[in-house]
């Protein structure tokens, strides 16, 4: 579970996030929407810590991530996060890519992470793509490796990041396939996303957020149909 | 023009180019060396040791090659009471100044790294320092290659100056010869043309490279 509390982040003199409380279930899906700049992103990367908070608490499983004396290391290799912008390796084939975390973080055997790496490529539809390079691939399947990669170190909380964003059409399906099966697995899942029918069909919950509040949680159901803040209702009109 | 009178010579003006390849390759290596070892401390967030890698490079790029290796060759005895060699003195001077230099190269490959890759690397906890030597510095050096290879092309050129403090690299053992043979423009365009085809294999190296690392990464 991961519980925030109060989570203020400032960059330089401009605050960003504002007294952000919230809890996250373990298993639950929850979608992050919003217009551009209303702090999504950073609210994502304070979870793990790629932003550090100016305020406030964030507790995965008991454990507070922003007390200094955390092994900040330590709670990322439970926290997988997937880009918009992909991010693989490109100077290591896909099966590199993602053996490589198990093997340095992990000390997972080479044998056991390969094993591994290629079930979960099987998984994504990408097995016959180890060997390639990133630059080889489509933009859907780097998103898909993206996913594999982290799903090989075997986290319990996936942050995506506007993960469909960067691609074209075509091949926002096969992502988002990926994520709906990823849904079921008991995995805790915070998705930033414009992408409405998926948070529809997929989350249990939409986190409403506009210049730096968390301005309205509910169920997607309740959500779309009836949104209680202004702001909310202005936001869907002008995507829907 | 008069190429018999070198003929003789040939050998002997031949040999200065191992001196001044072993020169350019020990500077090479302890000057990159060096130059990572500065490029780290520019981007670590301590700001001293940052400031004092920063003064560093200002120094060496702010004051004529001549001079260095001249104030390290003839200063070294009067303020350490060591006899220095010219092959010492000048190691040292172009390690010095080309790791000033390289730091500089190294700083712009590393800081042209996509942010994006660090952030993968930490968000699978991958720690700093692996992070550092497996994701962003193999993509650093490739994207710093072909100035790498021109720093050690001016690296070898400068070796030249050594004649000065008496190593006797190409430069030197064309004017030893000039002064025997009262001649000077045949020797000189001998080493001349030596320096050439070193230059040149050395751009073909990098040009060879530079195509494999570009296959390895793209097919
Ligand atoms: N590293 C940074 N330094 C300074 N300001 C930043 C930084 N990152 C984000 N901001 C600012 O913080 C605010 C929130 O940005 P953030 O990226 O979290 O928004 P977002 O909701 O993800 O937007 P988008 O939908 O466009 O991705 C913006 O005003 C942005 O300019
Ligand atoms: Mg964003």
């Amino acid at each position: 579970m991961i519980s925030i509390d109060n989570l203020s982040k400032h960059f330089g003199k401009q605050q960003v996030l504002f007294d952000i409380t919230t809890e996250i279930g373990t298993g639950e899906v929850v979608a992050v929407i919003g217009p551009s700049g209303s702090g999504k992103s950073t609210f994502l990367r304070c979870m793990n810590l790629l932003e550090m908070p100016s305020s406030g608490t964030i507790m995965i499983d008991g454990q507070n991530i922003t007390d200094k004396k955390t092994n900040i290391t330590k709670v990322r290799q439970n926290i997988g996060m997937v880009f918009q912008h992909f991010h693989l390796f490109p100077h290591m084939t896909v099966l590199k890519n993602m053996i490589y975390a198990p093997m340095k973080v992990k000390k997972v055997s080479k044998k056991t992470a390969v094993k591994q790496a290629m079930e979960l490529l099987e998984r994504v539809g990408l097995k016959d793509k180890a060997e390639s390079y990133p630059s080889q691939l489509s933009g859907g399947q780097k998103q898909r490796v993206a996913i594999a990669r982290c799903l090989a170190m075997e986290p319990d909380i996936m942050l995506f990041d506007e993960p469909t964003s960067a691609l074209d059409p075509e091949m926002v399906k096969e992502v988002l396939e990926v994520m709906k099966g990823l849904s079921h697995t008991g995995i805790t899942m915070v998705v930033v996303t414009h992408e409405m029918g998926f948070a529809k069909e997929v989350a249990d919950r939409i986190c409403f957020m506009d210049g730096g509040y968390l301005l309205e949680e509910a169920p997607p159901a309740q959500f779309f149909s009836s949104p209680q803040t202004e702001r909310a209702k202005q936001f869907l009109d002008k995507i829907l | 023009m008069n190429f018999e009178k070198i003929y003789e010579y040939t050998e002997f003006l031949l040999a200065g180019t191992k001196v001044t390849l072993s020169y350019t390759g020990y500077s090479m290596l302890f000057g990159f060396t060096l130059g990572v070892l500065l490029a780290f401390l520019k981007i670590q967030k301590y700001k001293p040791l940052q400031w004092l890698a920063f003064m560093y490079t200002s120094i060496f790029r702010g004051t004529p090659l001549l001079l260095q290796l001249s104030l390290i060759y003839f200063a070294t005895p009067q303020l350490l009471d060591y006899d220095i060699t010219a092959f010492q003195a000048g190691i040292i001077a172009f390690s010095l100044n080309s790791a000033a230099y390289i730091s500089e190269t190294i700083r712009g490959g590393i800081n042209a790294v996509d942010k994006g890759q660090a952030e993968a690397a930490l968000s699978l906890g991958v720690p700093y320092r692996s992070m550092m030597m497996q994701i962003i510095l193999p993509q650093a050096f490739k994207n710093t290659l072909p100035a790498l290879v021109n720093e050690s092309i001016n690296l070898l050129k400068d070796t030249s100056l050594l004649s000065v403090i008496g190593a006797m690299d190409l430069m030197r053992r064309a004017q030893v010869v000039g002064a025997k043979e009262y001649i000077y423009f045949e020797p000189l365009l001998f080493i001349g043309v030596v320096y050439y085809v070193l230059v040149m294999a050395l751009t073909l190296l990098s040009n060879i490279l530079e195509r494999r690392l570009r296959r390895s990464d793209q097919h």
